[in-house]
């Protein structure tokens, strides 16, 4: 057998995007602590994610107390601040609460972009052609879908929390913010939020599922574990769209 | 080439006297230690590593001693070791069917056509149980029964269940196991590791192997490396004739050099041609490959009755059919040995009922097994090697029969050691395939893991420690360092300066064609006075002809390929010289002068009952004789009728 | 068949690298992909040209020396098929191919398509054993294995180390190599003793190669020829946690 060949032309030369180290012969400089290595940076978002999770549900629970009228979801809003008192001052818990959850936010993007500049230096020269194998096309998004939820939190907080962008303002009652904010005619705002919520849910189903991976809990219960991770989710975005929903289509008022 | 001496007789193999059972005992006993101090002083070279020279070079550094160790893929894991399939033997008996020590012995002299030394034999044999519990230790995952304990199952050539086996991948898992603990040596810092580097030269000084010359692969530098011995673990040659079941980088040039060097080369004759690969589909094939030889358990083998049918093989009515293996070996079946059922394909095609492209190929079918088993029953036994099959010819083996044909598999020839596995050139020692010992004309299966790991984890490192009681053999003449590089410069010169028209690898499918044409399954002093014909003609328009591109500075596989080739046909003549003095029939080489009355295998024992070591000198081959005598297992003549 | 191959060249480390077309023609589809090549480089080396570089060894997918990107897939988009066992049979006839190496920092380029993959023999040296110097082991029946624990360790022990699964990982992470061994090591009773400083010496070494992170996506056992499971990163993840 005899194979004819014609040679084309070359493309032009490909210079990486960062140039590639000169190659590593001698094992490298290994990582001095655990949040040091990849691994750590990991069990960093891990648990971050937790609890991330943890208020997600919580808040989510809150946010139903709007079905059961006005005044319940209010009395929950105060609840939440005057927890604990007298013992401490007025909004002492939610305010470790919230420093907490900052932080968590916090390290969780810290680990994340770490990540990601990390991913990018182990690949300086990018494939001219490349298919994706996996399933599941929630592990594609993460990264832009972290970033998505993070421009919604901004954009949340001050509607329904600072009230700035909310047509009743700060010094309304939370119930009002949110019926406002909801309204039929900031159905966009409704739409936005949709958007978030179900960007939320695709990043949990593989972050949720991806925290049991890394904290290891995987390893023996991962068929139960995988669609465990997709129905918590699934609870989670249908919780927090229910009350929105509701308020567009007027049964919440 | 036919022109050859006779030398002096071989009359010391250093194999201790005494009863069989306590020659070993009294060799370890005998050999002298190396204090703890001195061994760091002593500097080993080990090249090649596979499951032999991985495992050596893993254990001289556990040992102490300086090691260098050196292979021409990309990690010590890739050696070729890691393709076997079947399993490894041992004389564990854990079974409880009646294996012994002395059975695995009497099996592998009976399996080696009595063309194997007693006492070699009998040592791997005693070592094989200390082969499983390292491996076990070192997490090898071999299969395993519900009780938790290790599962062994039944192999050509015997009739107890001795061989132990990870899945279809016990070459996979050993080389691993011994990968793993050479890694651990290299992270102490006992041994330094040279991958992409090729042995292109033995340094002798004072009459020692001292040390080797090497190209570094990716950069082209020629390098030095000094020792105080040298120990080659490099494998087969069965590449030789191009198509074989061996991994396309496995060559024979650090043996050919040492060949050069003074170092004898034993039975280069003996050839395993493996009866069950895939066949050759088109002359661009680079390779064959095996299915395991367990498909002879369910399989039939068969061709159509008529010349030339070119029916498909569901056409061909039972009638039509010769299951030729069933009816020549009524008792033995399609379980013949692996020898006698490649030879059987081989007659049956030459009588041009073969079947596939080409008429070079034979049914294994397994219509029966599926009908009296099921389906599924043969997929849970089979169902990887179908897969394979498939993936490979793309023919689905639960519709239509596979098709097979024989293929060059393993040498047990290689170059001459002592019962300490020491060469004939002092501080040359040579383990594994490399070698020639252990399994005389034909090896059994189950059996080269076993060697491999016996020579290198067991009885080297002994050995050499007695060899190197005597040293540090002091510095090494510069003079001669360089004359050696200047040799290998020389010769890689050359092949880049010829610029001629044909490839490397085009020469080499000529050599392998004749090779196998004349030298092959069925061997006749015509057919190989034939090949001393065409291999110093082809080997002459090689050095006229040849085409290397690139430059010897570089990553040139081009340049590697046609080195190589360049000592296979040197190699090839050895072979073809070889098998023509040899007018016996024996294991896996058969001469058509001589076969009984039924066309089997006969062998002339009262004339060949030794072991051909052939020396190189600038008069031609010269050709020593050891005596191979029998004191346990009486010599008798093979029969699976 | 007809084909026109976009294949990756480069001299070596320093040279910046470029694609380049080669049309073949008269391929036949039972030739495996790398005899396709072989052809190719035949060509080229009467050519004069210097042919294309690529690692290869056993050519029955077991050494794991061969692998190349294959229209962006690693070893080629036939499941759990290394380079060297994939057949031109599943090209469609005037198909364009693309062939790249793996593409990695920790797995530069040394020509062509060839890469230095030497980073795994560093992990595995950073502890991928069992401490046992020849001649020290026990009975081999001494310390019964469940079967099941000996089935699954077999299975994370099947692992060729081609590095497909660093080609394929968006991360260019060497999570599955590593999380295969240390699998493999810890299920069975033999590797208890070194499983925990195991687990942390062989992650650390991995980072300090400059592999990415996981980040569980799964792309690296898609292609993997053997099928490692993903659950052998959580198995390795857990021994990581306990040891620190």
């Amino acid at each position: 057998m005899t194979a004819t060949i014609e040679r084309g032309s070359a493309t032009a030369p490909v210079t990486p995007a960062t140039p590639p180290p000169t190659p590593v012969r001698k094992p490298g400089k290994k990582p001095t602590s655990f949040l040091g290595s990849s691994n750590g940076k990991k069990v960093v978002m891990a648990v971050t994610g937790a609890i991330m999770v943890s208020f997600l549900v919580l808040h989510m629970l809150g946010n139903l107390k709007i079905f059961a009228g006005r005044e319940s979801f209010n009395e929950y809003a105060h609840w939440l601040r005057t927890l604990l008192e007298p013992f401490v001052p007025y909004r002492t818990v939610l305010t470790l609460l919230e420093i907490g959850l900052v932080a968590a936010v916090v390290l969780h993007m810290w680990a994340a972009i770490s990540l990601a500049r990390r991913a990018h230096k182990a690949r300086p020269v990018k494939y001219v052609a490349k298919k994706s194998q996996a399933t599941g096309y929630a592990t594609h998004i993460m990264r832009w879908g972290g970033v998505t939820i993070v421009i919604f939190l901004v954009w949340h907080l001050l509607d329904l929390t600072f009230g700035v962008v909310n047509p009743k303002g700060f010094d309304s009652l939370p119930a009002d913010r949110m019926i406002a904010g909801f309204d039929p005619t900031r159905w966009w705002v409704t739409l936005f939020y949709v958007v978030a919520v179900v960007m939320v849910g695709l990043h949990l189903r593989h972050g949720l599922w991806s925290m049991f991976q890394t904290l290891g809990w995987a390893a023996k219960r991962y068929q139960v574990l995988k669609p465990a991770a997709a129905l918590l989710s699934a609870v989670l975005v249908v919780g927090f769209l229910a009350p929105p929903l509701a308020i567009m289509i007027g049964i919440v008022k | 080439m036919i022109d050859y001496t006779e030398g002096s007789a071989i009359r010391d193999t250093k194999a201790p006297e005494g009863p069989i059972e306590e020659r070993w005992d009294t060799r370890k006993f005998k050999a002298r230690l190396v204090n703890p101090a001195n061994k760091r002083k002593l500097n080993v070279i080990v090249v090649g590593t596979g499951l032999a020279g991985g495992s050596a070079a893993a254990t001289l550094g556990e040992l102490g001693y300086n090691v260098k160790s050196f292979c021409y893929q990309d990690s010590p894991r890739r050696a070729h070791s890691i393709a076997a399939q079947g399993g490894i033997n041992a004389a564990k008996n854990y079974r409880g069917d009646g294996d012994s020590i002395y059975r695995l012995f009497y099996d592998t002299v009976k399996g080696g056509d009595f063309r194997a030394r007693e006492s070699n034999v009998y040592r791997l044999a005693q070592v094989s149980v200390n082969i499983i519990d390292q491996a076990v230790a070192q997490g090898v995952p071999f299969a395993r029964e519900y009780g938790g304990l290790l599962d062994t199952r039944s192999f050509g050539g015997a009739q107890v269940s001795r061989t132990f086996y990870a899945r279809g991948q016990t070459g996979q898992q050993l080389l691993l196991g011994a990968y793993q603990a050479l890694e651990r040596q290299i992270a102490a810092g006992t041994v330094e590791m040279f991958t992409r580097h090729e042995m292109l030269e033995l340094i002798m000084f004072d009459g020692r192997a001292r040390g080797i010359i090497v190209r570094d692969m990716v950069t082209g530098e020629i390098e030095r490396h000094l020792a105080d011995a040298v120990v080659l673990a490099t494998g087969g040659y069965g590449n030789v004739f191009f198509l074989s079941t061996n991994a396309k980088g496995c060559n024979t040039t650090a043996i050919w050099r040492a060949h050069e060097k003074g170092a004898y080369f034993a039975n280069p004759c003996y050839t395993q041609i493996h009866p069950t690969c895939i066949p050759v589909s088109g002359e661009y094939q680079s390779k064959l490959t095996l299915m395991s030889e367990s498909l002879r358990n369910d399989g039939r083998v068969w061709v159509p009755l008529a010349k030339g049918d070119t029916r498909a093989p569901g056409d061909i009515p039972e009638e039509e059919r010769d299951y030729y293996l069933e009816r020549i070996y009524p008792s033995f079946g399609n379980l013949v040995p692996r020898d006698i059922a490649s030879r059987a394909a081989k007659n049956v095609c030459d009588e041009g009922r073969g079947v596939g492209p080409g008429g070079l190929g034979v049914y294994l079918d397994f219509a029966d097994a599926i009908k009296r088993l099921g389906r599924d029953a043969v997929e849970k036994k089979y169902g990887n090697l179908f897969e394979m099959y498939e993936r490979i010819t793309g023919e689905n083996p639960y519709d239509v029969p596979m098709r097979i044909y024989p293929a060059v598999h393993y040498t047990m020839g290689g170059l001459w050691v002592d019962y300490d596995l020491q060469s004939s050139i002092p501080g040359l020692f040579v383990i594994g395939e490399a070698n020639f010992s252990d399994h005389g004309a034909n090896r059994l299966g189950a059996s080269a893991l076993m060697q491999g790991l016996a020579d290198g984890y067991f009885v080297l490192p002994t050995t050499l420690g007695d060899y190197l009681a005597d040293g540090p053999f002091g510095e090494v003449d510069d003079q001669v360092v360089a004359e050696a590089e200047i040799a290998v410069r020389k010769k890689i010169d050359r092949l880049l300066s010829v610029n001629g028209e044909r490839t490397p690898d085009s020469f080499h499918r000529e050599l392998g064609k004749i090779m196998w044409d004349y030298c092959g399954m069925e061997r006749t002093d015509e057919s190989l006075r034939k090949a001393l014909e065409l291999i110093p003609s082809l080997r002459e328009e090689f050095w006229r002809n040849v085409k290397v591109s690139g430059t010897a500075e570089e990553l040139n596989q081009v340049l590697e390929k046609a080195g190589r080739v360049a000592d296979f046909f040197d190699l090839a003549e050895l072979m073809c010289l070889d098998a023509l003095v040899r007018t016996e029939s024996c294991g896996g080489h058969f001469r058509a002068e001589s076969q009984d009355a039924d066309g089997e295998a006969l062998r002339d024992d009262e004339n060949f009952a030794y072991v051909a070591a052939w020396e190189r000198t600038p008069d031609g081959p010269v050709l020593h004789k050891e005596a191979l005598e029998y004191d346990y297992v009486k010599m008798s003549q093979r029969s699976y009728k | 068949m007809n084909l026109t191959l976009n294949v990756w060249r480069q001299k070596g480390p320093e040279d910046a690298g470029r694609m380049v077309k080669y049309k073949v023609k008269d391929v036949s589809p039972d030739m495996s992909f790398l005899e396709m090549l072989d052809v190719l480089n035949e060509r080229l080396i009467l050519d004069g040209d210097d042919p294309i570089a690529f690692d290869h060894d056993c050519r029955e997918g077991i050494c794991g020396m061969c692998g190349m990107v294959i229209n962006g897939v690693a070893h080629g988009e036939q499941v759990a098929t290394t380079t060297c066992q994939l057949h031109m049979r599943h090209f469609e006839d005037g198909a364009t191919i693309t062939i790249e190496p793996w593409r990695a920092a920790p797995f530069p380029v040394v020509k062509d398509l060839v890469v230095d993959r030497s980073a795994f023999d560093r992990i595995i040296q950073a502890g991928g054993f069992i401490s046992v110097p020849a001649g020290s082991a026990p009975d081999a029946h001494s310390v019964p294995v469940r079967k099941d624990d000996a089935d699954a360790a077999f299975d994370a022990a099947t692992c060729i180390g081609c590095g497909a699964c660093v080609a394929a990982c968006p991360n260019g992470s060497a999570s599955l190599f590593t999380a295969a061994k240390i699998t493999h090591l810890s299920l069975l009773p033999q590797g208890q003793p070194e499983r925990l400083s195991r687990a942390k010496a062989m992650v650390e070494q991995m980072d300090a190669e400059g592999f990415g992170g996981c980040t569980n996506t799964g792309e690296c056992t898609a292609v993997c020829p053997k099928g490692i499971p993903l659950d052998t990163i959580a198995k390795m993840n857990a021994d990581f946690l306990k040891a620190n």
